[in-house]
């Protein structure tokens, strides 16, 4: 993509502002931004206390740079916190206001952009910047004690079970960008399960960043109580701007005893372009605590998108015989980078943690597994199994990969398994001398790759997450 | 069907075909032998597409100049080539492979794709031909088969592909008998009036079972000698040392 062809697409969106007019919070980070953020939100007190100590707490705090990935200083000053259509009960349906590159995407994954006749049958909660749009199927819901909403309609008519739960998984203090969050945070979604209840369908988020020199700061809360079950999973798009946008969520999951929880994550933010212009920064801390006895949470990611994404689903496991399971796909091509994968802390006895990672790299991309496995000394006859795979495209792309192991039982066992391949040209011309085309044999030869991890998506959604990564490499051999 | 007239091609410099000329028409069956090194699979996967060949002469596929055409291109318009070493796809299911494959194929013949019903149909046709088990066909492409289930694998392939011009790659070598028998018969029942075979071999043995029209021997990238079925017999005898 030129620069003038992005000129233009802006130029195009700047058009519609007329459309989709916005409230915006002051610039910058301050008590007042927070405060007008509160008010607008209509919460009740304690939330606007609870923002304003995290804010309290941020300014003592640093901003980490470990990460591989680096990137330029983010002025927070020079970002707005609040960014709201002022229409916001309806859903944006017009076409216009979503960029060609993502419109053809979506064209190519043969998804129809209207988001009733493609999420048929599954509920979905419309992120649109900083606001919840829309959440569909909610009285069906409702009628099995099933709460789904925005997390802000939550902290108004179900502040017990937010007051509760709110924090107690990633706390207001955890780090830099998870109290930013907790400063900021604007909208995301709410789940609750009542005990011994089994959500009768998917329940699904779509996150969109449509406004610029905005930061997209979700709160998403998802309890399950005793012996529920959730499948959960959210959608992320954002347009193609020559800005990087940051994009900074928490996620928090509690699973109380003999509860399951599976979280599934299909992340296309825009990539940036093919010089590495422009693209979302990712930086999300999404973390679960499996607080029940025999309790279970299971996190999928597949991650396409972002200029850099920077995370690490994590599972807490401290109710005995607890589950907690992290499969993830994170491509990188072009100039992407990715630093991504999981810790399993295991507190409870008979504790077990999968870890199946997929990483693939393409064009000058840098992709990183980074994760800690810490079974700590009560977490007798615990069990950990982790694979990371790592699948090279061309020469000037890398993989890394980062295993923390700390084991302080010795009736526990970590396993850990790592291969690095590079695609193979042997394998794609067997393919082409079958009568497939290069991307064809890329798509095949790379879904192959990532299989027992697309096999853990949801069926509506392992089609469409094949199909994008697919897409995501085209034009990345050859 | 093909003709192909003075070849030469070159790898990082080293000459491996040198001036080999070939004419195969329809309904024939050409055997390739020649000790090695001679250039054998050079050949093959020269008329498959392989990159990675420096190449001089002139190759005309149904009169359609070759190198014009991409690999897959070539595969679409009927040429198959069964593998010496057929590849593993980690991930891939054969069947699915098997019908990515088949519609390309069909795709670019312009033909409607099959449905997953008539597909099923036909792979277990021409696998129970072939002595296939369906199981077989679940499992991983390649990953863990048996040399014999790799060739044989390999010329399931084929006679789902209905190719004009199918190339045979040492085929033969690592089968057992039995084995060498299925995969000769699967030869024998594909062989029609309209395609044609390319063998390329080391043995007489799968000769006995595959008649050939032709045997051309190799040598140092030239065919040297050229015979009906009685030469592959000579050669068993006597080797290549009269002729090279």
């Amino acid at each position: 993509m030129k620069t003038e062809d992005l000129k233009n697409i802006k130029d195009y969106k700047y058009g519609f502002t007329t459309d989709v007019e916005n409230i915006r919070s002051p610039k910058g980070l301050s008590e007042e931004t927070i405060r007008f953020i509160s008010n607008i939100k209509k919460e009740p007190s304690w939330m606007l206390d609870w923002r304003l100590k995290a804010f309290n707490r941020l300014k003592v705090l640093k901003e980490p740079d470990w990460q591989k990935p680096k990137y330029p200083k983010i002025n927070y000053q020079d970002l707005y916190y609040y960014s709201a259509p002022k229409s916001a009960s309806t859903k944006p349906k017009n076409l216009d206001e979503i960029d060609p590159k993502i419109l053809e995407t979506y064209k190519k994954l043969g998804i129809p952009l209207d988001e009733q006749k493609r999420l048929n049958g599954i509920a979905v909660d419309a992120v649109f910047d900083s606001v919840s749009v829309a959440t569909t199927f909610k009285d069906e819901l409702t009628k099995k004690g099933i709460i789904f909403c925005s997390i802000s309609e939550a902290i108004q008519k179900h502040s017990d079970l937010v007051k509760k739960y709110l924090g107690s998984v990633i706390p207001l203090s955890d780090h830099y960008f998870a109290t930013l969050n907790s400063a900021v945070f604007t909208d995301g979604s709410f789940v609750y399960i009542p005990p011994n209840t089994r959500c009768p369908m998917e329940l699904s988020t779509y996150f969109r960043i449509n406004a610029s020199e905005t930061g997209q700061f979700e709160r998403t809360l998802i309890i399950a109580d005793k012996g529920s079950y959730v499948s959960y999973l959210e959608g992320c798009t954002a347009p193609m701007r020559d800005e990087n946008q940051l994009h900074a969520a928490n996620v928090e999951l509690v699973a109380l005893d003999d509860a399951e929880i599976k979280y599934s994550t299909v992340q296309n933010w825009y990539p940036g372009d093919e010089n590495g212009v422009g693209g979302i920064y990712n930086f999300v801390t999404k973390r679960g605590a499996c607080r029940g006895k025999n309790s279970k949470i299971s996190w999928t990611q597949v991650e396409t998108g972002s200029a850099i994404t920077w995370k690490y689903p994590s599972c807490i496991l401290q109710g005995d015989n607890s589950v907690g399971e992290f499969y993830s796909i994170a491509i990188t091509n072009n100039h992407q980078k990715a630093d991504t994968g999981t810790k399993m802390i295991h507190i409870g006895k008979n504790t077990k943690s999968k870890i199946i990672s997929k990483g693939i790299s393409a064009g000058k991309a840098d992709n990183m597994y980074r994760g800690l496995v810490e079974v700590k000394n009560k977490a007798s006859n615990s069990r950990n199994y982790t694979q990371c795979d790592s699948l090279l495209m061309g020469n000037k792309c890398g993989a890394h990969t980062i295993p923390y192991i700390k084991n302080n039982n010795s009736t526990s066992t970590i396993e850990h398994e790592a291969t690095t391949t590079k695609i193979n040209e042997e394998q794609l011309y067997y393919c082409n001398q079958r009568g497939l085309d290069q991307e064809e044999a890329v798509s095949l030869i790379v879904n192959g790759f990532c299989k027992e991890v697309l096999q853990q998506l949801p069926m509506e959604f392992a089609v469409e997450a094949q199909k994008l990564v697919a897409i995501s490499l085209e034009g990345s051999v050859g | 069907m093909l003709n192909i007239k003075n070849l030469e091609a070159k790898v990082d410099n080293k000459h491996i075909l040198n001036g080999l000329n070939l004419d195969i028409k329809p309904g024939e069956v050409h055997a390739i032998m020649g000790p090695n090194g001679s250039g054998k699979s050079t050949l093959a996967n020269i008329l498959s597409g392989k990159n990675g060949y420096e190449i001089k002469g002139e190759i005309k596929y149904d009169g359609q100049n070759l190198s014009e055409l991409s690999t897959e291109e070539r595969a679409q318009k009927g040429i198959f080539l069964a593998f010496q070493y057929p590849l593993e796809i980690p991930g891939v299911n054969t069947n699915v492979f098997l019908r990515t494959s088949l519609n390309s194929v069909r795709k670019a013949r312009g033909e409607k794709e099959l449905d997953t019903l008539n597909f099923l149909k036909l792979v277990k046709e021409k696998s129970s031909e072939l002595g296939i088990n369906e199981k077989f066909l679940s499992r991983q492409l390649n990953v863990g088969f048996s040399g014999g289930e790799k060739k044989k694998n390999e010329i399931l392939q084929m006679k789902i592909l209905q190719p004009k011009l199918a190339i045979l790659d040492e085929t033969d070598s690592g089968l057992d008998i039995d084995a060498l028998r299925i995969v000769a018969d699967g030869v024998n029942s594909y062989k029609n009036k309209d395609n044609a075979f390319l063998i390329i071999t080391h043995y007489q043995r799968l000769l006995d079972y595959i008649k050939p029209n032709f045997i051309h021997v190799l040598s140092k990238g030239k065919i040297v000698k050229t015979g009906n079925a009685e030469l592959g017999v000579e050669l068993e005898k006597t080797g290549y040392a009269n002729f090279i």
